[in-house]
């Protein structure tokens, strides 16, 4: 398997101001092997990532790629030197067609055609306007872009974070196959199934170090979480105390026969004080609408909402937060004033109201600041702005600014998508302490095995409809995968 | 997770800097005068010319008598310009203000006059915040829009006064040419003017709404801010801003025209991104543009000195601020 060296980083080293954020990290790819990269939330793995692949200049340490030291200055010098990146946000330009996005960066269309095909997208139209189509195929786009330049290395930063389970099937048969043509792969992953399933090793990042090169084999999860974390913890989120929702009491929320054009077409469930509910479905099952829809984005077309036995006529997020709803919606950017502090994103809902728009409270809202961060454990190091934030602390800060203005019902949509092991073990237990402390919690997640560590029931969606309702507790991820593709769950449950 | 080192001095200079973007604008400044005091000896140091002190207080004065109207054009500039606008019907605004000022003045009084003139800044700036909060139409366009009318109803208007004469009010002409302690009086409006700009955009509720709404409307949205109140309430404080700084500008001109302070626009929009405010949003300090208001005051001194031709001055004018922008984008590392 492993033949000519692709791509070697070594002792490289980074530094933004006082803050090192790499210190000596290396990686190194052989032709035909998959290498996972992995590390905790602040590792340093996106600023290796941005290195590697020429956005960033390194302060010290090397870049060869085939032998050659390659001075990647730009994106674009790596990318003609043979290293093409696909990151978890797809590249591709929402105002232009499919085709004159291949144009941009001169791809060849015909091998973009057929890996398409190949991983498991039908009916696009090189005309299709990049802005129409949903999340999971722009990655698939974006990632036959990547192929069809025949790259030597190729780099997937949480590629497959929320695309659906066939999808990531047919991701990972085509990174096999590539590899064993002789391609060169850094998977940058949380996890562990596709890593152990795809890769051939796993370097480990931590404090911006490379501290450790593993062979996948059984068992290798839990040296690599050691490895990752610097001291022997438990995997998994067993040890979360669950208490059953009350769900003999008035709902605090109730869905009734609601639809949204143009996916969702009749989705009904109760939600009920003190209950964490799951939602599951594959992407693009109508989850996003049914989630702006509760959150006051856009009414329903048909059917009703009703907040304790109200009907709820949101016409803004305004009238949801104002009836006690609060959304944490999938994409961190959308929530988030990156260039702000910490304590103006948490606590810019206490400006909103026109009442509130006179002097500032500072002592109240330094006080309600500070216990939201407590208590979410937000590193506050990069006390400037949010962008200098990782992922996972950036997510608590989305967190932060409804636990900080007090919480009735919560919609999360997503949230532990693309964050690091450490902070999702931090998430799970909040929940579930909103639940206890009598909050409503609707909780989507695109990772199935989150479902049983978080939710008391699940609600499961399908082509926009409910179409069963589980018992969390009981639900292994055969199950769910099952109920999620629409098949009848009875089965795996007996 | 990462450790923090001690940077080298000039590393911690230059961060310095980026924390205190007002700092490199002072030093600009004071260069500036230095040039002016070599082009022409004694203008500001008439102590070596022999004459009251060791700077010149005259001088000093009258280039804040000058900068002071611009500084407040600047700040309806700076305001708009943190939710990612512009107003481009200041200048205008300003204008129709001083000319309904004098020309009422002489026929309701001074009171009345004063009260619609900042009225009909109030009406500008409530259609403004209509027109970009509620029917989205970009605020470029909208002040635009709204500019040019105003000056075409001021041109109709003007018929119907042509027999009344105008009159300016005596504590204008006080507030505008006269002086304490050697200090234009203008201060007097100033200085709270301008802390009350700085209170509003630090210390209150209004203020981070500015700020989020430049940064990232959706999630402002998400927080539960409906975003059209903002904005009108926004427009219409800045149309009463020009509409001030209109009364302001008449005192010191002590002339009417259909005209008269539509040139401070551009140099408005200039002494914003000057200090530092970002014309795309969420980044923007008041301070700054004062500073650039005095720079550009200066600016203007040293290129009449030259005596050069109109055109030739209104090149190197639009050379010099792109320089300025660009030096302080670098120093700073903003945009």
């Amino acid at each position: 398997m492993s033949g000519t060296q692709l791509l070697d980083a070594t002792g490289i080293a980074k530094s933004f101001g006082a803050v090192r954020a790499l210190t000596e990290a290396s990686l190194h790819v052989s032709e035909g092997e998959i290498v996972a990269l992995m590390g905790a939330n602040g590792a340093g793995k996106s600023t290796f990532v941005k290195i590697i692949t020429g956005a960033l200049r390194p302060d010290s340490g090397t870049v060869l790629i085939r032998g050659r030291e390659a001075r990647v200055g730009s994106p674009a010098q790596a990318r003609r030197s043979g290293l093409v990146p696909v990151y978890q946000e797809p590249s591709l330009i929402p105002d232009l067609d499919v085709a004159d996005n291949l144009r941009l960066t001169d791809t060849p269309v015909e091998p973009f055609r057929r890996w398409v095909e190949e991983l498991g997208i039908r009916r696009l139209a090189l005309s299709d306007m990049i802005g129409d189509l949903p999340l999971a195929t722009l990655r698939i786009l974006d990632l036959a872009r990547a192929l069809a330049s025949a790259p030597d290395v190729l780099l997937l930063d949480e590629m497959t974070a929320a695309l659906p389970t066939d999808l990531v099937e047919r991701v990972l048969k085509v990174m096999r196959q590539k590899a064993d043509e002789g391609m060169g792969v850094i998977y940058v992953s949380h996890r562990f199934g596709e890593i152990s399933e795809l890769c051939d090793r796993a370097t480990v990042l931590r404090d911006g170090m490379s501290v450790g090169d593993l062979k996948i084999e059984p068992g290798v999860e839990d040296r690599a979480v050691e490895l990752m974390l610097g001291q022997k913890l438990d995997l998994a989120a067993r040890d979360i105390h669950k208490t059953r929702g009350t769900t003999g009491d008035r709902p605090r929320m109730r869905v009734k026969g609601v639809a949204i054009a143009p996916k969702v077409s009749d989705i009904s469930f109760d939600l009920f004080p003190g209950e964490v509910l799951g939602v599951v479905a594959l992407e693009g099952q109508g989850q996003d609408e049914l989630f702006e829809c509760m959150a006051g984005f856009m009414p329903p077309r048909a059917g009703s909402i009703e907040v304790n036995g109200v009907a709820a006529d949101f016409r803004h997020p305004a009238d949801a937060i104002a009836a006690g709803v609060k959304f944490v919606p999938g994409d961190r950017a959308d929530a988030l004033l990156a260039q702000r502090s910490v304590r103006e994103n948490i606590a810019l809902p206490f400006s909103a109201r026109i009442r509130a728009w006179g002097g500032l409270k500072l002592r109240h809202e330094r006080a309600r600041v500070a216990h939201a961060i407590a208590r979410l454990q937000i590193d506050t190091r990069a006390q400037g702005e949010v962008q200098r934030l990782s992922g996972g602390n950036q997510q608590k800060v989305t967190i932060g600014r409804w636990l900080a203005t007090g919480v009735d019902t919560l919609l999360l949509f997503d949230p532990t998508r693309g964050i690091d092991v450490r902070t999702k073990r931090q998430i799970y237990p909040l929940v579930r302490e909103l639940a206890e402390q009598g909050a409503s919690v609707l909780f989507y997640t695109s990772e199935l095995e989150e479902i049983p560590l978080a939710c008391d029931r699940a609600v499961v969606i399908f082509n926009g409809r409910v179409v069963d309702i589980i018992d969390a507790e009981v639900a292994d991820e055969q199950t769910l995968l099952r109920a999620a593709y629409g098949l009848v769950a009875q089965e795996g449950a007996a | 997770m990462s450790m923090v080192v001690t940077d080298p001095p000039l590393v911690r200079f230059g961060r310095f800097l980026r924390d205190n973007p007002v700092i490199p604008l002072v030093v600009f400044l004071f260069v500036l005068v230095a040039v002016l005091e070599i082009m022409r000896p004694g203008i500001v140091t008439p102590f070596r010319a022999g004459r009251d002190g060791v700077i010149s207080t005259f001088w000093l004065g009258n280039l804040i008598k000058f900068a002071i109207p611009l500084a407040m054009l600047a700040a309806c500039q700076v305001l708009t310009m943190l939710t990612a606008g512009i107003d481009l019907s200041a200048g205008i605004v300003a204008t129709v203000a001083a000319f309904v000022c004098a020309t009422l003045s002489s026929i309701w009084g001074v009171g009345p006059a004063v009260a619609t003139a900042l009225l009909a800044g109030l009406v500008v700036g409530v259609v403004n915040g209509i027109g970009v909060g509620l029917v989205r139409v970009h605020p470029l366009i909208m002040t635009l829009g709204t500019g040019l009318i105003a000056t075409g109803v001021l041109q109709v208007y003007q018929r119907l006064v042509i027999n009344a004469g105008s009159e300016i009010p005596g504590f204008l002409t006080w507030l505008g040419t006269g002086r304490t302690l050697a200090m234009p009086n203008g201060l007097f409006l100033f200085v709270p003017f301008a802390l009350f700009i700085f209170w509003l955009m630090r210390f209150t509720g209004f203020g981070r709404l500015l700020f989020a709404l430049g940064s990232n409307e959706n999630a402002a949205k998400l927080s539960g801010v409906r975003a059209w109140q903002v904005y009108v309430a926004l427009y219409a404080l800045s149309g009463v801003i020009a509409a001030l700084a209109g009364l302001l500008y008449l005192g010191i001109i002590r002339q009417t025209s259909l005209s008269l302070a539509n040139p401070l626009m551009l140099p408005s929009v200039a002494a914003a991104v000057i200090g530092g405010t970002s014309i795309f949003g969420g980044r923007g300090s008041y301070a700054g543009a004062i500073v650039g208001a005095l720079i550009i005051r200066v600016l203007d001194t040293m290129l009449t000195l030259m005596q050069m031709p109109e055109g030739a001055r209104t090149v190197l004018f639009g050379l010099i601020i792109l320089a300025v922008t660009a030096i302080y984008v670098r120093i700073t590392g903003s945009r």
